[in-house]
């Protein structure tokens, strides 16, 4: 007798508890203000990146080209990966002294683990990270990138 | 495949047993990873697990990378509990260097850990249901976690692979944003979490599906050395957050989730209690942040005292260790980390011998398996 | 020609005495059935490209997510340019697979539900087979489709294939009583197992609601073994995602697969047109004993309407029910038919037949 309560008590409570999962799907189904899904692509022109997201090593210049790299070489040592190299040339300044500048700021994307090392090591904050983040290319030579521009040169008074 | 021997003559009644190779590409093995089934029909007779196919040779690496640099890759193990691992090394590098961390990077530190582990366990809770055929919970568990990710992204600036941690304290300061986003969050979640329980855990298919199956004693599990809601599944109390207090675990109250029965469901149930746990402790947290530097000062280059070190952390998945050994150089002689995925996995024969494939999926996801982890 | 869209016959006769005019006996049958084939071949192209569409928008939907929105307005060319896409590909086949077994596997399972859709009646005189034994037929003829399943397992010479395919035999074996079980159960209530006779029998009400509990005990279960018999939702043993990759169709690609793919939505359209039919009235409108205003207004739509229309509604419930449970393993499954609903549904049925011999169903 008790096996034939306990066999309709099961099927009364699978079926309950059946419906209740149904409850949940059914609720998001006549809910669908609550789709949650951004469409990437489209929404380009309003989708803003949070202001600490690391997208890719910027060397910042400002509006007369120029930057605050030194060519210290403390983030080529910071960086694990080998991502970043510093080619220097030596310079005469306007007092007539030869002095290291940089020549090319070498930047290998596609090696690039985002860990934030280089920005932390930099004395002078020359570089930050930028915001972008689409980075995707047909050719893998595309994405060693020379962050100084050309015609650049060190901002007066960071040594 | 294994070509079968038809030199003795099969009577009618004698069955054969067959090699299934699950994976290397298999939907439920959630990476890389492959399972040599030996079956019998759909009875599973011994499982072998081959391993070593994204192998990168970490530690190795480890050994030529200075201590700040070998934060980062430790997020590359175990990627959905990135900050434990990264805090792991941290809190072994200071234990070295014998610097006195600031309060306020204890907290922050914990809170961080907490908000991961929640992330690790809804992420399983979508997969586990989508192994057994419940599809929806896979984009259910990944809703809720986006939040989290969206606070580490505002915070970290990332989304997965964090390195939020460096030796001495944090990268950063938290964002002024932070304390906000994980109370709506907390709000978000505690509405959602028993809708968990709606659509799975009370689901009389899903019950039928995981109860007694798979169970692991609590013998096995401390032999075996299945650490984390695995263990404590079985009755192992291994909480590493109780045991030996780091950051500041000392200073909340929470429990340490127990249960006896060491099956599937058990192993469910764990996790979800989990969840709702680390919610406790982050909601002590969360308003007494205390005041203070994000950064201990450190040397620029950091170089560990001859001797060796090691430190454990509890991660979503179970206990992780380093373990340093240091000739005083910049960059340690040997790195080895206990990474909780391979013990776990090293159960995975001894539960799965004797029940279906089927039963076979369920086991490999309340193992809750990163392969990165194992594989290192 | 005079056409109504409340009653098709007329439509159909019209068209049988204008062949019969101009050709011989035969002739009209070889015309008549070509045109019936190429109508069905038509209804399949529309279900399968409508259904997949259906399906990924009410998962989509479910899960909070948008489903298809590039192709077209709304992503509504998606399912167009699939098929595009799976016509134009490959057809792959394993080397050491048995290649005439593993290419008549997809035309047995299609060719199952072509038989079955013959027997569906869709409106008033729009019927292609009326049988006095629709029911037997459709239950037979539908279960034809396991031998292909089981070919195609079995000939794809992989070992999830076979697994997949030997679950799916066992499945199907055992729910196929349980959908003739709970159909019958209204047989004995309407005493015809012919179509159309079912349908004319619920002009004053449905059944589910005429049949008291039984009926509904008996739609439910119809429901569940349905569900299980097209190997969807927490029945997909057979093709089991995570467990089996893909089950018997794993090995199968391009137009092949495409087959597989369209006779699974072509099941579940007959199943839940079979459903619709037995238990909620077919294309018979809803009828509130003498609400003579009501009644009328219900007349109003046209048959076709009320039979989509019921249709979707049982469409709907198995693609909810698909995207809220796990699946079953498969030893549930058998203990779910064995334990559950064949004594159920046998302890229904003599309920019925007591009902139905006092009389006290409406």
């Amino acid at each position: 007798m008790m096996s034939i309560i306990k066999y309709f008590k099961d099927i009364y409570l699978g079926v309950k508890s059946l419906l209740t999962g149904m409850r949940v799907t059914g609720h998001y189904f006549t809910h669908p203000k609550e789709i949650i899904t951004q469409q990437y692509p489209e929404n380009r022109d309003v989708l803003e990146m949070f202001d600490r997201f690391r997208g890719e090593v910027v060397l910042l210049h400002d509006e007369n080209n120029e930057h605050r790299c030194t060519g210290c070489s403390a983030c080529e040592v910071a960086c694990p990966n080998g991502t970043i190299e510093i080619l220097s040339k030596w310079e005469i300044n306007e007092e007539g002294k030869r002095k290291k500048a940089i020549d090319q700021f070498v930047y290998h994307l596609q090696m690039c683990t985002f860990c934030n090392l280089c920005i932390k090591s930099c004395p002078t904050d020359a570089i930050v990270m930028g915001k972008d983040f689409e980075h995707a290319v047909f050719d893998r030579s595309e994405l060693t990138k020379i962050l100084n521009k050309p015609g650049s040169k060190l901002m007066p008074g960071i040594k | 495949m294994e070509t079968l021997d038809h030199s003795e003559e099969i009577t009618a009644l004698e069955s054969q047993e067959y090699f299934i190779n699950m994976g290397p590409q298999h939907p439920s093995t959630h990476g890389v990873l492959r399972l040599v089934l030996t079956l019998d029909g759909e009875i599973i007779r011994k499982v072998e697990p081959h391993l070593g196919f994204i192998h990168r040779s970490i530690e190795k690496m480890c050994e030529k990378d200075a201590y700040t640099q070998i934060v980062h890759l430790t997020d590359r193990m175990d990627y959905l509990s990135c900050h434990m691992n990264n805090e792991a090394v941290c809190l072994a590098v200071e234990q070295g260097l014998e610097v006195e961390i600031p309060d306020r990077v204890k907290v922050i530190r914990t809170l961080i850990s907490e908000l991961t582990r929640i992330s690790s366990h809804t992420l399983w809770w979508g997969v586990m249901g989508m192994d057994l055929g419940a599809i929806t919970t896979f984009l259910y568990g990944f809703r809720d976690r986006e939040m989290i990710t969206d606070i580490f992204e505002e915070t970290c600036g990332a989304r997965l692979t964090m390195n939020y941690n460096v030796p001495g304290g944090l990268m950063d300061d938290i964002h002024p944003n932070f304390q906000n986003r994980v109370k709506a969050f907390l709000e978000h979640f505690k509405k959602k979490l028993p809708e968990y329980d709606k659509l799975l855990s009370n689901n009389v298919i899903f019950q039928e599906r995981t109860k007694g199956i798979g169970i692991l004693s609590k013998e096995d599990a401390i032999s075996y050395g299945v650490t984390g809601p695995a263990g404590r599944a079985s009755g192992f109390s291994c909480d590493v957050r109780k045991k030996h207090p780091y950051s500041a675990y000392d200073q909340v109250d929470f429990k340490e989730i127990l249960d006896e029965t060491g099956d599937c469901y058990a192993r469910y149930k764990v996790r979800i209690q989990e969840m709702w746990e680390s919610m406790n402790i982050i909601e002590q947290l969360i308003d007494n942040i205390p005041e203070g530097d994000f950064k201990a000062p450190t040397k620029a280059v950091i170089k560990l005292p001859k001797g060796e070190y090691y430190q454990r952390v509890e991660t979503a998945r179970g206990e992780f260790g380093v373990y340093i050994i240091s000739d005083g150089k910049k960059s340690p002689y040997r790195l080895k980390f206990r990474s909780p995925g391979f013990s776990n996995l090293s159960a995975l024969d001894h539960m799965a011998r004797g029940s279906k494939i089927a039963d076979m999926v369920a086991i490999m996801s309340t193992l809750d398996l990163v392969i990165p982890d194992i594989d290192r | 020609m005079e056409f109504s869209i409340y009653d098709f016959s007329t439509l159909t006769n019209s068209i049988h005495e204008g062949l019969s005019n101009s050709f011989s006996p035969t002739w009209v049958m070889i015309i008549e059935m070509s045109l019936v084939g190429l109508a069905f071949l038509g209804l399949f192209a529309v279900l399968g490209v409508t259904l997949v569409y259906a399906e990924r928008k009410v998962s989509a939907v479910i899960q909070q997510r948008m489903g298809p929105m590039r192709v077209g307005k709304w992503g509504l060319l998606q399912t167009i340019a699939d098929v595009i896409k799976l016509v134009l590909k490959e057809p792959l086949m394993n080397r050491q697979a048995d290649k005439l077994l593993f290419g008549i596997a997809p035309f047995i399972i299609i060719i199952a539900s072509f038989l079955a859709v013959a027997a569906v009646p869709f409106a008033k005189g729009l019927h292609a087979l009326d049988f006095d034994i629709g029911i037997l037929y459709v239950s037979a003829v539908s279960s034809i489709g396991v031998i292909g399943i089981l070919l195609a397992g079995w000939s794809s010479n992989n070992k999830y294939s076979l697994i997949g395919a030997m679950r799916s035999g066992a499945q199907i074996v055992s729910y196929e009583l349980s959908v003739g079980l709970s159909l019958l159960t209204i047989v004995v209530l309407s005493g015809s197992l012919q179509f159309s006779e079912i349908i004319e029998s619920q002009a004053n009400g449905w059944w589910i609601f005429k049949g008291h509990i039984p009926a509904f005990i008996a739609f439910v279960v119809f429901l569940i073994a349905g569900t299980a018999e097209t190997n969807r939702g927490p029945f997909d043993l057979a093709e089991a995602e995570s467990e089996l990759t893909a089950g018997f169709h794993t090995e199968y690609s391009g137009i092949k697969f495409a087959f597989f793919f369209l006779a699974e939505f072509a099941n579940m359209f007959i199943i839940c047109a079979i459903g619709a039919t037995v238990f909620l009235g077919g294309w018979m409108p809803l009828h509130i004993g003498d609400l003579a205003g009501f009644n009328a207004i219900m007349d109003f739509i046209p048959p076709i309407v009320w039979f989509g229309m019921k249709v979707t509604f049982l469409i709907f419930l198995m693609m909810w029910f698909r995207w809220t449970f796990p699946r079953l393993r498969i030893d549930q499954l058998l203990k779910l038919e064995w334990k559950y609903l064949l004594p159920i549904n046998l302890v229904n049925i003599l309920l019925m037949a007591f009902i139905g011999l006092m009389g006290w169903h409406f």
